[in-house]
């Protein structure tokens, strides 16, 4: 009972969320609305991360891979296909992609998958870069920009599919599987998970995602070449703000990524020169002194605010 | 025909010494002190920078310039050590869960070197040239300072690999590359032998960026992430904590790199990486282990 409790809220909290970013970009000035859709992608970049490494604790590095794949995608249908199509086939190259890295890789353990994973988003980049300069000799291409209000409409979807799957698959038999694997893999295995079969599956979905959001979000750039599309931050980014915000409960996610692509817009324009550094300071200070990112102090301050009460009786 | 297979394996031979130097500080850092380094590459670039502005600024002589690099860059590592990654062992519960967070702050740190490089050295790319005179070998042709950073990588290399086998500290390390707790219960300082052994690797980092610098490379703030790779894939190829393992892998790594790169230039990033995966999943131990 207390579950579907939890379900109606989620749906209800959800839902208001949904409601409100719909309504605003009436009321709000350009400049709003794309900060809006950055912080999105952000938010849909680690909740998809969040999917695959959260419960499994395999930490990956490929983000940038899918997220450039999708930009290719849109590279090559952006003039042909309208926006939703392109999205949902940048997701489907992305998936078909982790389909088949994640077959041939997942069985690596630990810190071999993250080395494996670093290494492919430059695999991914030089072999376009080849494939740009000598086959079809362009090194960057044209994307047909989109309307800033489209391509919004276009992230909150993808950020809604993106949270739907996340909770359908924590309450799930496979994120239960994922829990296991995470916990043991070996026990898994034996206690009848189809451990390769799991892992690679929800590794796909995860880059589903990815692939989507970098399709509808190179459609501001409008001019892309292999080290923008496939730029080593957008692997980075995802775990740092997933390590910030947690990985534990679905809101941690999403907290973790919106405070720090607003930080991230607070210091590009405050100090252009030294934000990178200054994000790298920040990364050391919350890995040293939160390991448990912000869940980890809304968790104590939660069970500190049950626990009183009972004291008090 | 043989003068074009000598060409290969000799300039393959010479770029993979610098290779598995760096491979061998690699492995030190991940291998004992569990800190997968994703700044490996950063001090690289600072070393060969460090000489570069030495060189070019106060006319220190590159090679000469080893003895201010080696016990600086030592020191910054160990001390980064200290301050950083011995309290976060000590905080996390588990060594998966160290490995995990010291290679986020590792991250960190390549942000921080990286844009501070970026702002004392600038965007524009650096170089110098450094005997750079001809020599000729049985009718293929390299520049002497090739060869030169090939002896130094060996020299360097045999070195370090004296001094794990022969002195206390040396068996230290390898006791905390083997079991650290074992170590620890033996009377090990661990924490000091870590961070040790993670000085070493950035001494080593730096030295190979000093070789590379000599080899009339172009330099530049952001040439680290590259070798960063470079090491992780040598590091596989030979084992990891085997320094001969680190030879033979980055000889191999360097003769592919010269073969690929002569026949197509930007591919040699790509034949890497398919011996990687390859390796990986054939024998993710590596080649030299039984």
């Amino acid at each position: 009972m207390k579950s579907r409790a939890k379900t109606y809220r989620f749906f209800i909290a959800a839902f208001t969320l949904l409601a409100l970013l719909v309504g605003l970009p009436g009321y709000m000035s350009s400049y709003t609305v794309i900060l809006l859709t950055n912080i999105l992608m952000y938010v849909v970049l680690t909740l998809s991360w969040a999917i695959f490494s959260g419960p499994t604790g395999y930490i990956s590095l490929a983000s940038a891979a899918f997220f450039g794949a999708g930009v290719y995608m849109s590279a090559l249908f952006s003039s042909s296909l309208p926006l939703p199509l392109v999205a949902i086939g940048g997701g489907a190259a992305s998936f078909i992609l982790a389909l088949l890295v994640g077959s041939l890789t997942l069985r690596l353990k630990g810190m071999y998958f993250t080395m494996f994973t670093f290494g492919l988003v430059e695999l991914v980049r030089n072999s376009v870069h080849w494939w740009e300069v000598n086959i079809t000799g362009t090194v960057g291409r044209i994307i047909l920009a989109a309307d800033n209000t489209a391509i919004f409409y276009s992230m909150v979807a993808i950020f809604v599919a993106v949270l739907v799957v996340s909770h359908w698959i924590t309450r799930s038999k496979l994120g239960l599987a994922l829990q296991a694997i995470g916990e043991s893999e070996e026990a898994a295995a034996h206690s009848g998970v189809n451990v390769t079969k799991v892992k690679t599956v929800t590794f796909a979905v995860s880059a589903f995602f990815m692939g989507a959001s970098g399709a509808t979000m190179s459609m501001r750039w409008t001019y892309i070449d292999p080290t923008t599309a496939f730029n080593i931050q957008f692997s980075f980014m995802p775990v740092l703000m997933a390590i910030f915000g947690g990985t534990g409960h679905l809101y941690a996610p999403i907290a973790g990524a919106t405070v720090f692509s607003l930080l991230e817009e607070v210091l590009t324009t405050k100090f252009p020169y030294y934000y990178m550094l200054l994000f790298g300071l920040i990364m050391l200070v919350v890995i040293r002194f939160m390991p448990h990112g912000l869940e980890g102090v809304i968790e104590m301050w939660r069970n500190r605010e049950k626990r009183e009460p009972s004291e008090a009786a | 025909m043989l003068v074009k297979f000598l060409d290969i394996a000799i300039g393959g031979l010479l770029m993979g010494g610098i290779y598995a130097l760096i491979a061998v500080g690699f492995g030190l850092q991940y291998g004992v002190a569990r800190v997968l380094n994703i700044a490996h590459g950063e001090f690289i670039m600072l070393g060969a920078f460090c000489t570069w502005t030495l060189f070019t600024g106060a006319g220190v002589t590159p090679l000469f310039s080893i003895l201010f690099c080696a016990p600086f860059f030592f020191a910054f590592g160990f001390v980064t050590y200290r301050i950083l990654f011995t309290p976060l062992r000590r905080s996390s519960e588990s060594p998966a869960a160290f490995e995990a967070n010291s290679m986020l702050a590792s991250f960190g740190l390549l942000f921080v070197i990286q844009n501070l490089a970026l702002i004392i050295w600038g965007t524009p790319v650096r170089g110098y040239s450094y005997l750079a005179f001809p020599i000729h070998l049985s009718g293929a042709v390299f520049s002497a300072n090739r060869i030169v950073t090939l002896i130094a990588s060996i020299l360097l290399g045999s070195a370090f690999y004296a001094f794990l086998v022969s002195t206390r500290t040396g068996k230290a390390i390898r006791a905390a590359a083997q079991d650290p707790d074992a170590a620890e219960l033996m009377g090990v300082r661990i924490h000091r032998v870590l961070a040790l052994c993670f000085g070493f690797g950035t001494m080593m980092a730096a030295l190979g960026g000093l070789l590379l610098s000599m080899t009339s490379i172009m330099l530049s703030p952001v040439m680290g992430m590259q070798y960063t790779l470079i090491a992780i894939i040598v590091v596989v190829l030979g084992g990891l904590g085997n320094i001969k393992g680190c030879f033979v892998g980055g000889f191999i790594l360097g003769l592919v790199g010269y073969l690929v790169t002569s026949a197509q230039p930007g591919l040699s990033m790509v034949a890497y990486y398919v011996i990687f995966l390859f390796l990986l999943l054939v024998r993710p131990t590596g080649l030299l282990t039984k």
